[in-house]
């Protein structure tokens, strides 16, 4: 019997898993899909919330903040992308600008370091590019950037190597309780635990009422974005919000780890958990807004558009404790802030564990850190003659968008977790995520993949399972192979 | 550091043509770093034919066309580098590279061609709604896939764009045993060439729709479905239009765009239309002695005219190194006329012109009866008679030498006639 069972491998179940990995305890993480961060860890805003927007005396106020301050390190220990750039909210009346005094203030009650409150010039000096109407701002210096699925990955790693047991593609299809703790059901497969942790995202409410009573309910919310070329990654330095009225949180204008722009999101409540499509009227909404806020946005430098869908819970807060099934806990809901809150959660959920085991015996091998990723482009030209010497593979690029190398792809591929398709290798290595999106580097990917893994490169899918890319040889090659 | 007289970006058509034409002008010096396996670029994955027809007075197919500059590069003797890919290249020519043999090289260039060529504009980039399943791919990496590693891409086909890749690709899916459903086009014309509207759609009566666009993809793994709508002169898709066609493969070829990241890098202007270097005569670009030929400055539709063009590009870099080139005082600038999109060069230096220079330019429309009219200063100096002219073929006028001396303007307007 293992003595904790994590469903799910978002944000929220990686961060878990990685302080779980601290003890000397027996955890399992249990993947639906074919990877790890395949839900809305992968499509969000990337941002590292500052917290003022929360209300007081909430659990998304309490994690919030205190996963903020945990953030830069915890990146840093796990070398992931991760940039403190602080946000602005942005006031272009009068009632808004009283909002965005509010907000000030709620974030001085939520504990929000590096608050200000910063007039026209002040905002203009700040943001050259947003419209000459803006009429002031609020600037929370606490504010940053991360790469959602690269942390999520990163948790995985240093996870597993600390001994946790990570499985993908292991739907949970039920769930009962057993003596001593819950089986766990995956279709004819199954497996026990003493605890079991629900981080299923967007499938949480679903996960709950196999076992437990039906406390909450999620509104699957969709939230769409355009993704703009590097050549415009400078338009704005800070995050930039709207301000926040009755319809939402607004359209946020985002620079990435990366050195991309983000636009997005728009905020829909759609009948699917899987309805990430982009709509007509999403991508307009964008539009809209940019040419509400800024000048001259450069709308044909968008590079891709995507959605991603929030767990929405109908009561507004995080769903995270015990319920009446011994062992069963919940961490669920997990909308926005939601990213900023997990390493907070995470290090909430391993108290409420202490405490139910009456403490937790350190694990002796616990290590903090995992080998580092290989970035090529960011080594001296000394280094990088050093690594093609001794491995020539590091000589020859992929992707010519990002400039990503061989070397750096066949590293991803065997780590572990480790890329299996080829959007598994364009969340951990990037080729693919450029102007060109994988036009020139997709087959040469699919190439590599299939050798370092030892498939026939039509088995080689771009995403999930059904998701094929060919559909077999081309006549010539089938009289040749007869 | 290693010294080169000229490093040439690029084993495509137009970086083939111009390092041979450089090498037959007396430079001894020429590198050719190409970011592939192989020499010849684009070409080798074009295996329908029509190239050649203007350079060879011969139809041949992309490989051959490719092979007969490679052989003649290599009876040459010209150094030529393979899976190399250039990093940067700066103002004063320095030229860094990385392959698997040589690790980091770092040279030194007299002068540098630029033949990156060009990329296909994504679904992303003209912002169609829906899905992001597998399936939803560009015609270019459809015909490699195809062509070269031998692979189906899949059953049912849509095509998004009737540009020439994606007319070629409807035949060769068709030929492969391919249901092509419709090639549906923004705009109310074909980007393609004349003859590949013929010979690739009509002669396999594959339904060609134009002012239609895509406004729904469906499918999460794999495609199921597109929508196709009518749009409206402004666009817009118009409700009440559309048609839904069961597919799982969509193919784009909605526009190639020039690779210019490393022309940027060196501080080389680009110009807003073409999305290429601007030139001048020489195929010089506004960093002296970096000089730019093929689809890198503006988008070609045929081989042919690349290398051209080239060889020009590849002649110029010889004179530039050999210091033959004048550096001009006289400078004529060329002028988009009514009717016409571009034209390149955008520049012309008259003491750099020996009989003549051949202007390129694409019109914005199709029109039927024309006259394509060169104005010096408001003079007409030339007219030339067309019947038939549209966007997707490249119009070329040349203008004589002694037209050029003592004018700062040369236009071409597209007139009545």
């Amino acid at each position: 019997m293992y003595d904790v069972a994590i469903l799910g491998a978002g944000i929220v179940g990686t961060n878990i898993a990685r302080e779980l990995s601290r003890y000397s305890i027996k955890v399992v993480m249990l993947e639906a899909e074919n990877d790890v961060s395949m839900g809305t860890t992968r499509a969000n805003s990337a941002i590292v919330h500052a917290g003022y927007d929360t209300k007081p005396g909430s659990m998304k106020a309490r994690y919030n903040v205190r996963g903020n301050q945990l953030y830069e390190d915890l990146c840093r220990e796990l070398a992931v992308p991760y940039k403190c750039n602080g946000s602005l909210v942005v006031a272009f009346n009068d009632e808004e600008v009283a909002t965005v005094k509010e907000l000030y203030q709620r974030g001085l009650e939520n504990g929000v370091p590096g608050l200000e409150l910063l007039n026209r010039e002040q905002t203009l000096a700040l943001e050259p590019n947003l419209k000459e109407t803006v009429q002031g701002a609020l600037l929370a210096k606490s504010a940053g950037i991360v790469g959602p699925w690269e942390l999520a990955i990163a948790l995985a790693e240093n996870a597993v190597q600390n001994g946790v047991e990570l499985r993908c593609n292991a739907r949970v299809t039920a769930l009962e309780q057993i003596k001593g703790g819950i089986r766990v059901y995956m279709d004819e497969r199954s497996i026990d635990a003493r605890y079991v942790l629900n981080c299923a995202g967007i499938y949480a409410d679903i996960v709950n009422n196999m076992i437990a009573e039906p406390t909450f309910e999620l509104t699957p919310t969709r939230g769409e974005y355009n993704l703009f070329d590097k050549s415009v990654g400078d338009y704005v330095s800070h995050t930039i919000f709207g301000t926040p009225s009755k319809k939402g949180k607004g359209v946020v204008f985002l620079p990435t780890v990366h050195g991309n722009l983000m636009l997005g999101p728009n905020s829909e409540a759609v009948p699917g958990r899987e309805m990430v499509e982009t709509s007509p009227a999403g991508l307009e909404f964008l539009r809209d807004h940019a040419a509400n806020t800024v000048k001259n946005m450069a709308f044909n430098m968008v590079i891709t558009s995507f959605a991603g869908l929030r767990a929405k819970p109908k009561n507004g807060d995080f769903v995270i404790g015990e319920t009446e099934v011994p062992g069963f806990i919940n961490v669920a809901g997990i909308e926005s802030p939601g990213l900023t809150a997990a390493p907070g959660i995470a290090e909430y959920v391993v108290k409420l564990m202490e405490k139910l085991e009456g403490g937790l015996e350190p694990n002796p091998n616990f290590n903090p850190r995992r080998r580092p990723p290989i970035l090529f482009m960011e080594l001296s030209d000394a280094e990088k003659a050093k690594l093609i010497a001794q491995d020539p593979r590091f000589g020859r690029i992929i992707c010519r968008c990002e400039n990503i190398t061989e070397g750096e792809i066949v590293d991803i591929i065997h780590r572990s977790p480790g890329a299996i398709s080829v959007d598994g290798v364009k969340r951990r290595a990037r080729p693919g995520s450029g102007r060109c999106q994988g036009g020139f580097c997709g087959p040469r990917v699919m190439e590599i993949l299939a050798r370092e893994l030892g498939k026939e490169i039509t088995e080689i899918v771009k995403d999930r399972p059904g998701s094929f890319i060919l559909t077999g040889p081309t006549k010539a090659v089938k009289e040749e192979q007869a | 550091m290693k010294k080169y007289d000229i490093v040439i970006i690029g084993g495509g058509p137009a970086g083939l043509a111009a390092a041979i034409e450089a090498r037959k002008n007396g430079i001894e010096g020429v590198l050719v770093l190409e970011r592939d396996r192989e020499l010849g670029g684009i070409l080798q994955q074009c295996i329908h034919n029509g190239f050649g027809l203007h350079i060879f007075k011969e139809e041949l197919t992309g490989p051959e066309y490719a092979e007969r500059f490679i052989n003649e590069l290599q009876e040459l003797g010209i150094e030529y580098k393979l899976d190399t890919m250039v990093l940067e290249v700066t103002p004063g020519r320095l030229v860094k590279a990385i392959n698997t043999e040589d690790g980091v090289l770092n040279l030194q260039a007299g002068a540098v061609v630029l033949a990156m060529g060009c990329r296909e504009r994504t679904r992303g980039a003209i912002l169609i709604p829906g899905g992001r399943p597998a399936g939803v791919l560009t015609a270019g990496t459809a015909q490699r896939f195809v062509n070269m590693e031998g692979y189906m891409v899949g059953k049912r086909v849509v095509i998004l764009g009737s540009g020439d890749i994606g007319l070629i690709m409807a035949r060769r899916m068709t030929l492969e045993g391919a249901e092509v459903l419709a090639v549906a086009e923004l705009m109310p014309y074909s980007g393609g060439l004349t003859r590949n509207i013929v010979q690739c759609l009509e002669d396999y009566d594959i339904p060609l729709y134009l002012s239609h666009t895509i406004t729904n993809i469906e499918g999460y793994d794999r495609l199921e479905a597109v929508t196709i709508a009518q749009v409206d002169e402004g666009y817009r898709p118009i409700p009440g239009t559309e048609k839904r066609y069961e597919c799982d493969t969509l193919l784009l070829s909605v526009g190639l765009i020039p690779e210019n990241e490393l022309s940027r890098g060196a501080g080389v202007e680009l110009h807003p239309l073409t999305g290429g270097p601007v030139v001048n005569e020489s195929m010089e670009t506004s960093v002296p002695g970096i000089f730019a030929c093929g689809n890198v400055v503006h988008v070609h539709d045929l081989a042919d005219w690349v290398t051209e063009e080239s060889r020009r590009a590849g002649r110029s870099a010889a004179r530039f190194v050999k210091a033959e080139l004048a550096q001009g005082n006289g400078l004529v600038r060329t002028a988009a006329g009514l009717g016409i999109r571009y034209i390149v060069p955008q520049y012309i230096r008259p003491e750099n012109v020996e009989k003549q220079v051949e202007i390129y330019m694409r019109v914005t429309n199709i029109y039927k009866n024309i006259r394509l009219v060169v104005r010096a200063g408001g003079t007409v100096i030339k007219e030339v008679k067309r019947l038939h002219v549209t966007p997707g073929e490249m119009e070329t006028v040349k203008v004589a030498a002694k037209d050029l001396a003592g004018i700062s303007e040369l236009s071409v307007s597209v007139e009545e006639v």
